[in-house]
């Protein structure tokens, strides 16, 4: 079962996008008034995997986004209010407080938990997949991770697991190259990650992932055959991070990457490339909309109350 | 019904299976025609391979996807042949299942049961024997059990499958062969209850796994001393039953805790520590610790032999804490060894 390219669905890739864009943009911009004390890993240079993939999910399908988590949260349709509810430490927000950006949640959504361990949410979704297997439902699991999340033994565990049980997921690694400052070449033996489902006897593909028509044809084929019982696939999307591994700002200054290699990038600019999906009056509608939402959240967030403390006994 | 200590986990095990159908097992090994010592006979015959799941060796992978599977509504039991390979999934355990309720905000339950084995006996030496139940006692938002006779190891097991925090079931293989009084149907022991399992007026005995048969032992020994021990099975290290310890010591004043662990950081220093808190007063006498000498566990039986604590240690231990001067009494183990090599 194939999905086809409606015009629907080209609304929701570039809607996706712009929507982590300018939320992060605006996080950026409103980082240094120190009210979101929570560490944020920037999400930009990404868009077109989170917004790729999630296009092709039903929202009873679940993603497992990692730290890097502002992405998929919001492409799979989290809510914003709540998540900067939570960037802002309030009890409004997603985890009420509690988890902060590398810990965002949205349920309802199908936007279960990240973790701040590398790899942490892998076998996660495994787990999961083994539930919807169990109590008979036809949901996919979906987990993105990024190329460092490869070199842990659990990604491996849970691939030759999921191959194992044919289980309904879509491995998504986000490869950019580098784990937090430190490029792939210092890293991994091989370094074409897509690979590792040959071992497990599963499809891989790796892919423009900058390019969100490309990520959502691949994606749909993976969640379909997934969907089908026919098990698990690996998807690589190449792709590149605009700024710093944690925080807002470029880190040209520390000399682990080029100018030229981030231009190079910046040149297929995921949303740029996008931006034929929608007409000019449709762009313009969404960038007003978004703004909207973005200043509301904003607004809601600033006004709204801590939590309170509700440790249990200190000891039991 | 008369059961052995090990059929008592396969009673509770099947019964979990029959009543709730959210519960599924799931680890490395657990088809093996031994069915983990037998605590599984039949499990695989009676629910297939959907509910009776074999792990590949990865252990950490295995206990994430039970993370899933809890966070999703199932009830998984992650059985473990050996306590010493949880450490294969530490970061699981505690960066992820005791986590995942409180880092968002407890909008879910983790209802997960690892159940390992400790393997002390025929020279099993320093990678199979650990119990390890100091380090799971640490972190909030989990339970740690550890069922000393056949009746709470079903009690304790079925407790465990209900609760909606990850519990580690520690399991001495020691008991296995243990045969006591279980009902057939569905009970549970509660978590958080320490069981005073001998009544006495001068010193009070708190063992933790195997040194509460020891300190059984050792009770029978000071009697006939004309000392009159209460002992004491914590059954459950987190949450720790302070309260029944401390009205113990209350009423005897003395204070003798033994662990089947080391020492640093542990249980017994933790049960003191509440005491002092709470009744330093009423105590007559300075608390004492027996545990494990600060080594490694040891193969030889030479070796092996020396290094565990038993009744004569504990013995020792409450003489000390009642001031009184007299020779340590002639301590027989009475407890079959286990005998390997598995």
């Amino acid at each position: 079962m194939s999905q086809t390219l409606t015009q629907d669905v080209k609304r929701r890739l570039y809607y996706g996008m712009l929507l982590v864009r300018r939320t992060e943009e605006r996080i950026q911009a409103n980082y240094h008034l120190r009210e979101m004390r929570s560490p944020p890993h920037l999400y930009m240079g990404h868009e077109a995997a989170a917004a790729g993939v999630c296009a092709t999910l039903r929202p009873d399908d679940m993603v497992f986004p990692y730290y890097r988590s502002h992405g998929w949260y919001l492409a799979k349709g989290g809510d914003l209010d709540a998540m900067l509810g939570e960037l802002f430490g309030r009890v409004t927000g997603c985890s009420r407080g509690w988890g902060g950006s590398m810990h965002l949640i949205d349920l309802g959504a199908g936007v279960y938990g990240t973790s701040a361990i590398v790899g942490g949410t892998v076998s996660h979704a495994a787990g999961i997949a083994l539930t919807f297997h169990m109590t008979r439902r036809d949901s996919v699991a979906a987990v993105s991770f990024g190329d460092g999340a490869t070199e842990e033994g659990v990604f491996h565990e849970t691939l030759n697991f999921a191959a194992l049980r044919n289980l309904p997921m879509v491995f998504v690694c986000e490869n950019n190259l580098y784990a937090t400052n430190t490029h792939i070449q210092y890293r991994q033996a091989q370094t074409e990650i897509w690979r590792h489902a040959e071992r497990f006897g599963i499809p891989g593909r790796r892919l423009d992932g900058n390019d969100v028509v490309a990520v959502w044809q691949a994606a749909a084929e993976a969640v379909a055959r997934a969907r089908s019982g026919a098990g698990p696939s690996l998807l690589e999307l190449e792709t590149y991070r605009y700024f710093e591994h944690c925080g807002i700002n470029e880190d040209l200054d520390l000399g682990y990457r080029t100018r030229e290699e981030l231009q190079a990038w910046r040149a297929r600019d995921p949303l740029a490339m996008g931006r034929r999906l929608v007409s000019d009056a449709e762009a313009r509608e969404m960038e007003a909309e978004i703004a909207a939402r973005i200043d509301r959240a904003f607004e809601r967030a600033r006004s709204a109350p801590w939590p309170v403390a509700d440790f249990q006994e200190a000891a039991r | 019904m008369r059961m052995k200590f090990r059929e008592a986990v396969r009673d509770a095990t099947l019964l979990a299976m029959e009543r709730d159908p959210r519960v599924f097992l799931i680890g490395v090994g657990i088809i093996d025609p031994r069915a983990v010592w037998g605590t599984l006979s039949g499990a695989l015959e009676k629910y297939g391979p959907d509910r009776v799941i074999e792990g590949p060796l990865s252990e950490n992978a295995l206990t994430g996807m039970c993370v899933g599977a809890a966070t999703s509504g199932m009830r998984p039991l992650l059985i473990h042949h050996r306590m010493d390979f949880l450490l294969l999934t530490m970061d699981q355990i505690m960066n992820h299942a005791a986590k995942w309720a409180p880092m968002f905000g407890r909008q879910q339950t983790v209802p997960i049961v690892v159940r390992g084995v400790v393997g002390r006996g025929w020279g099993n030496g320093p990678q199979h024997t650990q119990s390890h139940h100091a380090l799971f006692s640490h972190v909030p938002h989990m339970k740690c059990v550890v069922p000393t006779t056949p009746r709470d190891a079903k009690g304790l097991l079925l407790a465990a499958l209900q609760e909606d925090e990850p519990v580690i079931y520690i399991e001495h293989r020691w008991f296995h062969e243990d045969e006591a009084d279980v009902p057939e149907t569905f009970y549970t022991t509660p978590i958080g209850q320490a069981a005073v399992v001998r009544t006495g007026r001068d010193v009070t005995l708190v063992g933790v796994g195997p040194m509460v048969a020891e300190s059984l032992k050792a009770a029978h020994s000071l009697e006939q001393e004309g000392i009159s021990a209460e002992v004491i099975d914590v059954r459950t290290l987190r949450p720790l039953d302070s309260a029944t310890i401390i009205k113990s010591v209350a009423k005897t004043g003395r204070l003798v805790v033994s662990d089947s662990d080391w020492r640093p950081c542990g249980i017994a220093g933790e049960v003191v520590a509440r005491v002092a808190e709470e009744i330093l007063d009423s105590l007559k006498g300075r608390p004492v610790r027996v545990t494990w000498p600060d080594s490694a566990v040891p193969s030889s039986q030479a070796i092996e032999a020396v290094f565990y604590p038993g009744a004569k240690d504990i013995h020792a231990a409450a003489v000390t804490a009642c001031d009184k001067t007299r020779a340590s009494g002639s301590v027989e183990s009475t407890v079959k060894p286990f005998e390997g090599p598995f």
